[in-house]
């Protein structure tokens, strides 16, 4: 191979599927030892990219130079000859075997290769020389179910790395990490490029492309627009060139006069759970609760929405006393939840537009008991017509909408629910950045028409930009309240980890 | 259908993206055409299939499978099933009997025993599955199944109870013109069902707790209630069709019902709906019923032995659901 050709070219690569363009002519350049992003919105072909490299499916048309050799298709197998490895969101690891078993899987050591005996000792010493050469404390005998999901990835890496992979491609790593744990995965990174193997880190965190990557590809609708070195541009810029137009003002908000008390918590409790959990949400108000994953702020609001029991504590919507003993009852007091995961909560996949916006007390649509389908569509369309959601029509299977219109579709079915309290459990997570930004305003528009909204949110950026107050949860426990003015990360983070500071 | 902000995406994917509710128009074709090719064949094969005579025969043999269908398709519509219509069909009957001829309940009073029987006896099912949180209807049902059975057979010393006034056998025996009142009631209980599950808020709550049942509950959708109507209803159609089974023969009979809920299965599976639930349309499912007797009819007017009216029933089966399948991939791929 000549030296001075990259180690990936890709050339006009083209996918078609029914009724969508999912590639369009898409070029893109990496050498040995670059760590290369790819950023894009949701839909803009990320995944369908990283598919074709990986052999999943073949392109239409268009050309994949690896290693040399030019390839019109790849399959699984091909990929992995070649030495493409891919590192999945949903970790590929057997959690019942061990490290070492796991990092050889397909490719074991054996002992007496007829009789099929394998050479664990092998097997675990070269394990163990990989890991700790990349740095790692982790033992090859440990059971993999048994580490952390960040210690997991590393050990997804290392089966990249033993198999003499020369590009491992990185989809969304850091989405189920911790702040440390992102850190490590980021060491590793380094590690491995210093070996001279070429990362294709696709990521929405464009902090983290910016910190890790030498040079960045851009997609949108499908096709690459920009390709730079990532010292000559800056994350507005990417932004921009993401979306296609300017992201002004990434947290748009708003505030919104305060009025009376709508939400009354007092002393919420759950056996090993939820511990004395006591705030207040005021009309025009947007609280936000921070906190580490586990922290239990998705219990706290189960809780008050009556998904799970309680052991005490009074709840009082707008003055007055509220028991909440099962999903319906929080609705009826006007309280909505937006659950944080979406497909499994909060929609019925393999039902329409239509039917999911109105499932909230759908007998209100019935004249004397007769539902009309004409008048669930009508309403469900003026609710998505108002949320501009984009649908090929009010019998559209909710499945097939991209993450950013199904989290629509639940805003939808919400709002027709006339809901005074909204809790939004992540609601940003899994959408891209021009929804985000709708997302954001709509908040800020239910706060100015007077109603309360709770905000649980991960991302310390979104927590801090959209909430008037915050409140930090630690273990169950609310930790610290911060007005948003005061806010800084690190309070944050101190509190969220259960350490004092002061303020 | 208008379309709000449609992105372009041309016909035949705005087609695929459709609610498989939806779309079970599109499957009812597939299936109505095979019946027909069926009645064809049938037709073809022997001279007397065609008549006035046996096609009502067909409909009156299929009127008590049709009805007991009913529950068992909204039991799978749920995501569950109902192993006990059987034993609650001859259980109901049983008890109606002992109360006709034993305790001398007029026949209005039976009939009302039986149903409520029925119903009873589903609201147990449900109730098990509810608040005993058994894991699957399967389990409650399969349990139901034979407990009823055993009390059907235990209450006479496994004898039949015959001659009943003619009031009870009404809806099983009697005719209005050439037309019989099973018939009729088959086609009333339909048209109602229908309408019950498409134009009504709790039988729209019946397919979302099939299609997701934690978003159901969240979204404030009495998960509980729905799942006891359910079962409740099941057992209410089963004591039904009992009813009309005791009409036609004129007996009640403790092994009455005896492997009712296979064909019951089958019907609703060939009509199409999914076993995980929220998929499926009662119109559908009486297309199944009439399948499955047309083809036992047809086999019958044959000779055949019944052993191979069995074979057949399966086989039915597996090619109605693989031809499903293979219609799903192919759409899939794209054209």
């Amino acid at each position: 191979m000549d030296a001075s050709e990259p180690l990936l070219k890709v050339e006009g690569l083209s996918k078609k599927f029914p009724g969508v363009l999912a590639l369009s002519s898409v070029d893109l350049e990496a050498g040995a030892g670059e760590v290369h992003g790819i950023t894009g919105e949701n839909g803009a072909g990320k995944s369908t990219l990283i598919k074709t490299l990986t052999g999943a499916f073949a392109p239409d048309s268009g050309t994949i130079r690896f290693d040399g050799k030019v390839y019109d298709a790849l399959t699984p197998r091909k990929a992995m000859q070649i030495g493409i490895a891919c590192i999945y969101q949903e970790l590929n690891l057997i959690p019942h075997l061990t490290v070492a078993e796991n990092i050889f899987l397909g490719r074991e050591i054996y002992k007496n290769r007829t009789l099929g005996l394998l050479d664990r000792k092998a097997m675990n010493a070269r394990a163990g020389e990989v890991l700790s050469g990349l740095g790692l404390a982790i033992r090859p005998d440990a059971k993999t179910g048994s580490l952390g999901v960040g210690h997991q990835q590393m050990v997804e890496i290392c089966r990249a790395v033993c198999a003499n992979a020369k590009l491992i491609i990185m989809d969304e790593p850091t989405s189920s990490l911790s702040e440390k744990e992102a850190e490590d995965l980021f060491r590793i990174i380094a590690e491995v490029k210093a070996r001279g193997v070429t990362v294709l880190f696709i990521s929405h965190r464009l902090d983290e492309v910016k910190m890790n990557c030498d040079r960045v590809t851009v997609m949108r609708d499908g096709q690459t627009v920009a390709h730079f070195a990532m010292a000559d541009s800056s994350v507005d810029e990417i932004i921009r060139l993401m979306v296609g137009r300017n992201i002004q003002n990434k947290y748009p908000k708003v505030k919104a006069p305060l009025g009376d008390v709508l939400l009354s918590v007092e002393g919420l409790g759950r056996k090993g759970v939820l511990k004395d959990i006591s705030f207040e949400l005021r009309a025009g108000e947007v609280l936000g609760f921070a906190g580490l994953v586990g922290a239990g702020r998705t219990e706290m609001a189960r809780t008050i929405v009556g998904a799970d029991p309680m052991d005490h504590g009074v709840i009082r919507v707008a003055g007055k006393e509220v028991t909440i003993r099962e999903p319906l009852d929080s609705i009826n007091a006007g309280i909505a939840f937006l659950t944080e995961n979406r497909k499994e909560q909060g929609l019925i996949l393999i039902q329409s537009v239509a039917f999911n916006s109105t499932m909230v007390k759908m007998n209100k649509y019935a004249r004397f008991g007769y539902l009309s389908p004409k008048r669930i569509d009508d309403v469900a369309e003026a609710t998505s017509r108002e949320l501009r959601l984009k649908t090929t029509g009010m019998d559209m299977m909710v499945g097939k909408l991209s993450g950013g219109n199904q989290q629509k579709v639940v805003i939808a079915k919400w709002l027709l629910s006339k809901a005074r309290i909204f809790i939004f459990d992540e609601p940003t997570r899994g959408i891209d950045v021009g929804a985000k930004v709708e997302v954001y305003k709509l908040i800020n528009n239910l706060v100015a028409e007077g109603a309360g909204v709770i905000i649980i949110c991960s991302e310390m950026d979104e927590v801090m930009g959209m909430s008037d107050r915050i409140l930090v949860m630690h273990e169950g426990q609310i930790t610290a309240e911060l007005k948003q003015e005061d806010a800084t990360q690190e309070k944050i983070m101190f509190a969220a980890s259960g350490v004092g500071f002061t303020s | 259908m208008s379309k709000i902000d449609a992105v372009g995406l041309p016909m035949d994917t705005a087609k695929k993206a459709k609610s498989p509710a939806v779309t079970g128009q599109l499957y009812r074709l597939g299936v109505l055409l095979s019946l027909l090719l069926l009645c064809c064949v049938m037709s073809v094969l022997s001279s007397r299939f065609l008549t006035m005579d046996n096609l009502m025969n067909v409909a009156s043999q299929a009127a008590v499978s049709a009805i007991v269908s009913i529950g068992m398709f909204l039991s799978i519509l749920t995501a569950g099933i109902d192993l006990s219509v059987g034993s609650i069909l001859a259980l109901s009957t049983m008890t109606m009997g002992v109360a006709s001829a034993r305790w001398g309940f007029g026949p209005t009073l039976s009939i009302a025993v039986c149903l409520g029987a029925g119903a009873g006896l589903g609201f147990v099912n449900g109730i098990l599955l509810t608040k005993l949180h058994l894991p699957h209807p399967f389990i409650s049902t399969l349990g139901m199944q034979k407990m009823a059975r055993g009390i059907a057979l235990f209450i006479t010393a496994a004898a039949p109870i015959s001659m009943f006034p003619d009031e009870i056998q009404f809806l099983g025996n009697n005719s209005v013109g050439t037309i019989p009142v099973s018939f009729l009631l088959v086609a009333v209980l339909y048209v109602l069902m229908y309408l019950f599950l498409t134009r009504t808020a709790t039988g729209r709550h019946i397919y979302a707790v099939g299609g997701n049942k934690e978003a159901a509950r969240l979204s404030g959708i009495k998960v509980n209630g729905i799942l006891n109507l359910v079962y409740t209803i099941s057992g209410f159609t089963a004591a039904l069709a009992g009813l009309v089974l005791a009409g036609r023969v004129n007996a009640v009979y403790p092994l009455a019902g005896l492997d009712y809920e296979t064909d019951a299965i089958a019907a609703v599976i060939i009509g199409g709906a999914s076993f995980f639930g929220g998929v499926g349309s009662i119109g559908n499912t009486i297309i199944g019923v009439l399948l499955i007797a047309v083809l036992r009819n047809g086999l019958n007017l044959l000779n055949v032995d019944s052993a191979f009216q069995t074979f057949a029933i399966g086989a039915v089966i597996i090619v109605a659901v693989a031809v499903d399948v293979l219609r799903q991939k192919i759409l899939k791929s794209g054209r």
